[in-house]
């Protein structure tokens, strides 16, 4: 608690226990002894808000929450009720309290959840470690980062080995390695070994800060519920104000004109009553407290929601569209079987390995990465390449052709025909067909959980967009379980596939597209909503799309949709729960069958229960 | 242009009153206050004198609510 806190707690206790001996105290109901000994509490407690109604009424803010409180209060002091006008004031106050507590409170556990701002860098001056504030860091300095330490700049490692814990940004618990050449990114925590790097960026543009401002400015775009609830608010409050000035007068004057008692202070109460119930504060509190929990839960998990508005829309997701490679296939070729029709395989890899020695084809690559051991070029010779066939060489003396069916056709062998999700490069050995290997993009391990994980969270259809072939693309989606398959398209026309899926949904439907925010930034942008996924580190990503994935786990789709869902479910339990205990109350109120302490008790009760309900949201790890 | 400053006040509601109020200063185009990062986002208008306008803002906003502050 602050100091402002604990003033206000400190007086509400001093006129709870004032109240309390007051009302054990033997005064007359009603008496001006009893009036002037329970105005001791009023003021102790009521004084700043008197004050700031006060001057809400030079500003002429008639409908402040602090006049009403004045009005009802000092009206229920009148009429005689002092308990409740002291009460009022107290719980008011009390429920004024909790909220700024609240509030306060889970303010300091999402930075605390977000806690990856770096506050110092280590710079070598004459051979002594300096502490820096890393905005003083230009791009090309050497800094040192010791264990325990968090990397304050992006940059690439001249020295050390050392693992780095990278959950603070991805929800990930898995260490990473880091040792020399290797690019690493602010926010992560160096473990085991020191380092020293040379910074690429500046503090600024690294991606510690640029998560941290995406996140604190999240709660920015604001959504349709809060902007409902704003307006609701600017409504609520004038609207029970004129039904309370309407319930003091026209009751009581109809009674005097059908010639009854007109009972004018009966009626003024149940109008003050409504007074009471006037403050739309927990309402206005808790929509906006849910979604920053809900953001805050989110980016704990490695999932970056860009405005309280996409939450709203992911919620309500149906359509997935998605990329193929490096969103549900790792994006990298290898080799994922070897077929030898005669050999071993090991000797059959090795033999085309060779052959491939000096080509730096992408395929050749995989083959030698496949093949693991360095290649003795010596027993290479007579390589020649056949542009779009493939190798012909001699290796040990054996002539060994590898590529693809042209090239078999045209030196007469004949090759088996395959079908499979990737690219076959076909082996001859002497001239006589000897086998083929498969190399292919591989499925990443959790792709096709994570789409039936989808489907649970209410996508009704999958969609994959591929430039890649149509036989390989097939495969994939059969084999992931995929509704709709588009293949061999040109970036441009996925946006034209985006477009055409768009106009094909209804209006409450959204749609969705994954990507991993390499050239794929207008679909991003044109989608409902554009999900970049492995995006760590890279910017061009983090600008195009709504919700930024830190890893590339296609598994942390579902979770998006799924801390969305829960964060609007609350998000409505709280508007419909507070409105319409609001509605009864106000209900009994006129009627008579509430009088000022329920009113009250339903007033800061509610707030309490959703602000309560709204910290819910940050909850999000095991959904 | 746009600038963002970080405020102070103590309850949601007021922070509402206080977007309404910034939007309907002149040379202001456009207001957003986030409560729970205690910050306001100001579009300003073309041309428009940034510190002027700024003063303006917080005197309209210290009329809604008395107890809040920007921090210019």
């Amino acid at each position: 608690m602050n100091k402002k806190q604990k003033k206000v707690l400190v007086r509400i206790i001093a006129a709870a226990v004032m109240m309390i001996v007051l009302l054990l105290l033997p005064l007359k109901e009603k008496s001006p002894i009893r009036f002037v000994l329970f105005l001791i509490p009023y003021f102790t407690i009521g004084y700043d808000i008197l004050k700031k109604a006060f001057k809400g009424i030079m500003n002429r803010q008639v409908f402040d929450e602090n006049f009403l409180m004045a009005v009802a209060t000092v009206g229920a002091m009148a009429l005689g009720e002092y308990t409740e006008g002291v009460a009022v004031m107290l719980f008011y106050q009390i429920g004024e309290l909790f909220q700024s507590y609240a509030v306060g409170k889970s303010r300091r556990n999402i930075s605390a959840l977000m806690d990856i701002r770096p506050d110092f860098a280590n710079v070598m001056v004459d051979g002594k470690l300096e502490q820096v504030d890393p905005d003083e860091i230009e791009i090309g300095s050497e800094i040192v980062v010791q264990p325990g330490e968090k990397i304050p700049i992006d940059g690439v490692v001249v020295d050390g080995n050392s693992t780095l814990d990278t959950a603070a940004l991805t929800g990930e618990s898995v260490p990473r390695s880091a040792k020399a050449g290797d690019d690493v990114i602010s926010g992560c925590i160096n473990m085991t070994g020191v380092l020293t790097i040379r910074t690429t960026k500046e503090f600024g543009e690294s991606t510690a800060s640029k998560i941290l401002d995406l996140v604190e400015n999240a709660s920015s775009k604001k959504s349709k519920p809060e902007n409902f609830i704003s307006k609701f608010a600017r409504v609520y409050t004038p609207v029970v104000c004129y039904l309370a000035v309407a319930l003091a007068i026209l009751p009581p004057v109809i009674r005097l004109i059908i010639g009854m008692d007109p009972l004018w202070s009966q009626w003024v109460y149940r109008a003050l009553t409504f007074l009471v119930i006037s403050c739309p504060c927990a309402l206005v509190i808790s929509i906006p407290l849910t979604f920053f929990a809900g953001i805050g839960g989110a980016s704990k998990e490695g999932v970056l929601v860009k405005g309280s508005n996409y939450l709203d829309a992911l919620s309500k997701a149906k359509i997935a569209v998605m990329d193929k490679t490096g969103t549900l296939t790792e994006g990298v070729f290898k080799v994922t079987k070897v077929v030898s029709n005669d050999i071993a395989e090991d000797e059959f890899l090795s033999l085309t390995a060779m052959a491939e020695v000096y080509s730096n084809h992408p395929i050749s690559k995989s083959l030698k990465e496949a093949y693991g051991k360095p290649i003795d070029s010596s027993r290479v010779s007579d390589v020649q390449e056949i542009s779009g066939q493939g190798i012909k060489a001699t290796v040990s003396g054996k002539l060994i052709h590898v590529g693809n069916e042209k090239l078999m056709e045209s030196i007469g062998v004949k090759a088996s025909e395959i079908i499979a999700p990737g690219t076959i490069i076909h082996v001859a050995i002497e001239g006589l067909y000897a086998g083929y290997i498969l190399i292919s993009d591989e499925i990443k391990a959790s792709s096709k959980s994570a789409i039936s994980a989808m489907k649970h969270s209410g996508i009704r259809s999958t969609v994959m967009l591929t430039g890649d072939s149509r036989q390989v693309a097939d495969i994939v989606a059969k084999d992931l379980g995929l509704e709709k398959v588009y293949s061999e398209l040109l970036p441009q026309d996925k946006v034209t596939m985006v477009e055409e899926l768009l106009a094909d949904k209804t209006a409450n439907e959204q749609l969705i597209f994954v990507g991993d925010g390499i050239n794929d930034a207008p679909v991003l942008s044109r989608a409902d909503i554009g999900i970049a996924m492995g995006a760590l580190g890279s910017d061009a990503a983090i600008e195009a799309a709504d919700i930024v994935l830190m890893d590339d786990d296609p598994k942390k789709i579902a979770k998006a949709i799924n801390i969305a869902k829960k964060c609007m479910r609350i998000v409505y339990e709280n508007i419909y729960f507070a409105i319409g205990i609001k509605v009864a109350c106000l209900i009994l109120g006129a009627l008579g069958l509430a009088n000022m302490w329920v009113a009250i008790f339903a007033d800061v009760g509610v707030m309490v229960i959703a602000v309560l309900n709204a910290i819910r949201a940050l909850r999000v790890h095991n959904l | 242009m746009k600038k963002t400053y970080k405020i102070e006040v103590d309850c949601a509601n007021c922070a509402n009153k206080m977007e309404q109020a910034a939007k309907e200063t002149a040379g202001v185009a456009d207001a957003t206050v986030n409560f729970m990062a205690l910050k306001m986002n100001v579009e300003f208008e073309e041309g428009a004198d940034v510190k002027a306008v700024m003063a303006e803002v917080l005197k309209n906003c210290k009329k809604v609510e008395d107890d809040c502050e920007i921090f210019l």
